[in-house]
């Protein structure tokens, strides 16, 4: 529980003692050393089972293991999702399940049904549960609830706004996780059968495809004021009256994503316990950059809160990773028509991922790069690092393993030794404009 | 003696609910404004008492749904609107925030608690998790398959509601869906209604032929099924699995449809208690919901004989 002084003021702000956890998705055992080494407190993963990712290049235990330690040289915790919701052939092999999360030293499982709920704390009581997302959680009796049952910590439903947090901050003692940043379901979380409907995939046992993201056309039955009827080749069968002309862009439930990046205090001093990022399918690159930025963001408010800024430089590189346009969700006003995305298709992320630095050598300014992307001598490149490290290069004179030298890096995972201008260090990346 | 089977149907004014009575409903499922989520129409307090006078003086339940997703806001006048249905007395109250739960355990104990989740209650230990907390019947998600409804049955400490008539939401959110999208092309709505009477619908690129209606009220947007759930056929599987309650959904229906419905499944649910092993399904009772069925909608065992995958 975060430590917390009251202060007689607006909407329950609060000054804090202790930083708010910053919470990072781990994707595979690469992200989530990524995540921890940029800065994350705990990573959340998914196993092999009751995940909502059933796509995602999910966890076995001995990576479970293998993660927890490493994270555990940094302080950090880790946490699986268990939040699908049960079906009857899923509930046996449920207490075998959170057993095995236990003994691989998991912190605290995410999940939102009760059937796997109870059985961690029969079964596993030093499984710590948190209530997920999934659940929806808007109001503070729900949260009393749930904090009754057991539960230390309930992250909230997507639609919570900064007042309606701050009314359950003040209601209930228990800890709040809330999503701060990345992709959001536009339906409330579960209550969405999209993917069931158009493909038999169940969306809440993670076969989401999501549906929310096509395209759709918009008519109605009878004329109204706003339409006029479509020429129908079948008769009056299927008269229907669209509400858009032809050049319109389709209807679409998709959202942009979410980004608070430029309210950090507001979040801080509302009391959320837990920033959350979204994102167990993003690239190494998004995590490590997003992580990093935020974790800048909470040190500098905490270094002195009277003088915190947002630095325009954490923008930009939140920008470098981002695939969509953002907004801030619900936590100031119900999303309107400029927090939804119109366009064609999502575009790229204008930066990709293009080498890790392995070694660094200060004799001679060289470091060893693991190729991840092609990249080529006079390219303008980027090297990012934990706590904010970064400059801009020009790829100059580099070498494969056998010495000789390299015009391009074409090839996966190869091994270059490369000039540099200032030092770097092990996991530092280095990400090119395309 | 023979199970009682319930034969449940949602309605949304005082002339529905006596017109389903007199159709062969045993429970009617009604709801206000700001409660009961898209409810075929939202009944005053006035007219919930009147219902539940009617349903005591001709035999029908009277349950109010409160499965609306709950905020603080909607905290403030709950327990006023529990202490008014415990005055009123209403049978059960279907609720899917734990909120709920607890206000009703408090302030009218002797309401009976219904579970329904929609999408969400999917499974039998998380309905008799709700069971141990007060709850004595789960209204099961639309999207399980007969094979997992007459294992959820078999393995239930409490009651087995199932829909098997009628549309079901697929999507609800927060968010003013076709608002902003009028807004995003330049032709804002400018007062005019977007509710469910509006006839508003979508067609994705790939279903030409398939309606998916929409609409948005206070409580977000809704995306609704573009076929109608209808297991006549198969009643009787559920009847001989002990299910407790049969539901129809009424919503975005003509009152005659609902009602020759109601007294289809009334018909198949008498001739199958009278004699369940001489039961047999009739075509002519299906014929008539043919008759009225709205052409654009396709009726079909929704999911209760497809395999999902994830």
């Amino acid at each position: 529980m975060e430590e917390l002084l009251f202060k007689p003021s607006y909407r329950g702000k609060r000054v804090r003692l202790s930083k708010p956890e910053l919470l990072a998705p781990a994707g595979n055992l690469e992200k989530l050393k990524f995540a921890v080494h940029y800065g994350a407190d705990a990573v959340y993963i998914g196993g092999q089972k009751y995940g909502l990712r059933s796509n995602a290049d999910n966890f076995s235990f001995e990576e479970m293991r293998e993660g927890v330690e490493f994270a555990a040289k940094y302080g950090a915790k880790v946490f699986v999702a268990t939040n699908i919701y049960v079906h009857n052939e899923d509930i046996e092999g449920i207490e075998e399940y959170l057993r095995h999360l236990y003994d691989a030293g998991i912190a605290a499982i995410i999940a939102a049904d009760p059937a796997i709920i109870e059985v961690a704390q029969r079964a596993v009581p030093g499984l710590e549960v948190h209530l997920s997302t999934q659940q929806s959680t808007l109001n503070w009796q729900a949260v009393k609830f749930w904090k009754e049952e057991g539960l230390p910590r309930v992250v909230l439903g997507r639609e919570a706004s900064l007042e309606e947090i701050a009314e359950i901050k003040n209601q209930v003692e228990i800890e709040i996780e809330a999503f701060i940043h990345g992709a959001m379901c536009s339906s409330i979380s579960g209550r969405c059968v999209l993917s069931n409907h158009f493909t038999d995939r169940d969306s809440n046992r993670g076969g989401c495809c999501q549906s929310c993201r096509w395209k759709y056309d918009l008519f109605e039955d009878a004329g109204g004021q706003d339409s006029e009827p479509e020429e129908s080749s079948t008769g009056n069968a299927m008269a229907r009256f669209p509400l858009f002309e032809e050049e319109d862009p389709a209807f679409t439930m998709g959202s942009k994503d979410l980004c608070m990046l430029e309210h950090i205090p507001d979040l801080i001093e509302v009391g959320i316990d837990s920033f959350k990022i979204e994102g167990r399918m993003k690239s190494i690159h998004y995590v490590a950059t997003v992580v990093n930025v935020y974790r800048q963001a909470i040190d500098a408010y905490f270094e002195d809160p009277e003088h915190y800024v947002l630095r325009p430089e954490w923008l930009e590189e939140l920008n470098k990773a981002a695939n969509r346009p953002l907004n801030t969700g619900f936590f100031y006003d119900i999303p309107d028509h400029e927090d939804h995305i119109y366009e064609p298709k999502d575009k790229e992320a204008p930066y990709d991922f293009a080498g890790l630095v392995l070694e660094y050598d200060e004799t001679d300014q060289t470091a060893v790069i693991q190729q991840r992307n092609f990249f080529a001598k006079g390219q303008e490149i980027e090297f990012f690092g934990p706590n904010g490290t970064f400059f801009k290069q020009t790829v100059q004179e580099m070498w494969d393993e056998d010495g000789l030298p390299l015009e391009a890096a074409r090839h996966p995972l190869q091994r270059i030794r490369m000039k540099v201008d200032f030092p770097v260090a092990y996991f530092d990346m280095m990400r090119r404009k395309h | 003696m023979t199970k009682q089977h319930e034969l449940m149907v949602t309605a949304g004014s005082l002339q529905e609910c006596s017109a389903y009575i007199d159709a062969g409903a045993s429970e009617l499922l009604i709801g206000d404004a700001i409660y009961g989520l898209r409810m075929p129409g939202a009944l005053t307090e006035a007219e919930i008492r009147e219902a539940v006078r009617m349903g005591q003086a001709r035999h029908a339940k009277v349950i109010v749904s409160m499965t609306n997703v709950m905020t603080n806001d909607m905290l403030r006048l709950l327990t006023d609107y529990i202490l008014f249905l415990k005055d009123a007395g209403v049978y059960a109250v279907e609720y899917s925030d734990p909120s709920v739960l607890a206000a009703v355990k408090t302030y009218a104990p002797s309401i009976r608690l219904h579970w329904n989740a929609e999408m969400m209650s999917t499974n039998y230990a998380t309905a008799n998790y709700w069971g141990r907390k007060g709850a004595v019947r789960v209204a099961a998600a639309k999207e399980l398959n007969m094979d997992e409804i007459l294992d959820l049955k078999r393995n239930l400490e409490i009651e087995a509601q199932i829909q098997v008539h009628g549309m079901t939401n697929i999507y609800h959110s927060k968010r003013k869906l076709v608002q902003s999208y009028m807004m995003h092309q330049g032709r804002p709505v400018l007062g005019g209604s977007l509710d469910k009477e509006r006839g508003l619908f979508l067609v994705e690129a790939d279903r030409a032929q398939e309606k998916f209606p929409i609409f948005e009220d206070t409580h977000g947007t809704h995306i609704m099924s573009s076929d109608d759930i209808c297991i006549l056929e198969d009643l009787h599987l559920l009847l001989q699995a002990g299910i407790d309650s049969l539901k129809i959904e009424g919503f975005m229906k003509p009152l005659g449809y609902n009602a020759a419905v109601v007294q289809a499944y009334r018909t198949a649910i008498d001739a199958y208690v009278m004699n369940p092993a001489g039961y047999q399904f009739r075509e002519e009772w299906l014929d008539r919901i043919r008759e009225l069925q709205d052409p654009q909608r396709e009726l079909t065992f929704g999911f209760f004989y497809k395999e999902q995958v994830y």
